[in-house]
């Protein structure tokens, strides 16, 4: 039986790419979305298709009940989640003083709230298996802050914390946790910053463009495979040289 | 459930939960001192028991498990109450 993976916010941009990613490598994946049930449907059917096994599974990663519901129908499904990939995230901008308390608590929310609870409901199995793997999406953007987002910034920046902390707790089991820290990649999410924007960004980036979904999901496929055995707390960066 | 019952399943739960050395496990072994369990291990210790024998255990009641028996009493409490 194929080991199996849930990447949560997997029916479109990153969280697709790792989705898709891992099921070539031979994990059965529990694709979680949150609304786009077509978008989470084509990408089951994509892996399906390519011969691989996949579950399309709809939760608020935010909500605890909805949380502990989706580990229950993964495991029904698929079996235990050997590799849990943290990626629900959405953005919420806006300058400070202009930035709503509600702005505040949802990108919050989804963006590290969800980490804490997936991660919590998935480590009950791993500490039985004695194995397991937590990888965190966190952003460059929790790194060197970016104006305009000191909410997705600080929930970026949380993961790297929860990450070191989480890693230091379970080591001792054989379970790794790690984040990856996206830069400019190319999603609905970047581009919905606008052309400017992203050629004003891209100038500051070493490589000089934006980068692929599928560049940070090889990231997300190295941490999740035996060869990344001995890594753990880490944050790999994976941004073109923008942060450099 | 019996007491004896409990503590049969208990230990059990020792040997193949926290991977604990059978020979080791007598009623009054304490967990950290003669057991060597973490406090990591004192985590998966309550989770199995609160899975396996469907109880609930608050974290100052947990405070209470020193010893092997004491876990088997603190379920007996529970079942019973």
């Amino acid at each position: 039986m194929s080991s199996v993976a849930l990447v949560t916010g997997a029916s479109r941009g990153i969280g697709r790419a790792i989705a898709l990613r891992l099921a070539a490598e031979g994990f059965a994946v529990g694709v979680n979305y949150a609304s786009s049930s077509e978008k989470a449907d084509a990408v089951v059917a994509e892996i399906v298709a390519s011969g691989g096994n996949a579950f399309a599974v709809q939760a608020d990663v935010a909500d605890a009940d909805a949380v502990t519901a989706m580990f229950a129908s993964v495991v029904d499904a698929l079996g235990p989640v050997e590799v849990l990939v943290n990626n629900a995230g959405i953005t919420d901008d806006g300058l400070l003083l202009r930035m709503s308390a509600e702005q505040w608590d949802s990108v919050v929310n989804t963006n590290l709230r969800s980490v804490f609870l997936c991660t919590k409901a998935a480590l009950r199995s791993m500490l039985r298996a004695r194995t397991g793997r937590v990888i965190n999406i966190s952003s460059v953007s929790g790194i060197s802050g970016n104006p305009g987002q000191g909410n997705y910034a600080a929930s970026k920046a949380g993961i790297v914390g929860f990450t070191k902390s989480i890693a230091k707790e379970v080591g001792s089991r054989g379970i790794t946790v790690n984040a990856i820290a996206p830069g400019f990649i190319q999603t609905d999410m970047t581009e919905a910053l606008g052309g400017e924007v992203i050629e004003a960004a891209s100038e500051h980036i070493a490589l000089g463009r934006l980068g692929l979904p599928e560049e940070v999901a090889s990231a997300v496929s190295y941490l999740a495979s035996e060869g990344a055995s001995y890594i753990t707390g880490q944050t790999i960066v994976v941004d073109g040289g923008l942060a450099l | 459930m019996e007491r004896a019952e409990i503590e049969s399943k208990l230990n059990e739960l020792l040997v193949e939960e926290l991977g604990l050395d059978a020979d080791k496990i007598t009623p009054d072994a304490r967990f950290e001192e003669d057991l060597e369990v973490d406090s990591l291990g004192v985590v998966e210790l309550l989770m199995a028991l609160e899975d396996n024998f469907g109880v609930q255990i608050p974290d100052e009641e947990a405070e209470t498990i020193g010893t092997v028996s004491q876990a088997v009493d603190l379920v007996v409490a529970k079942l019973n109450g």
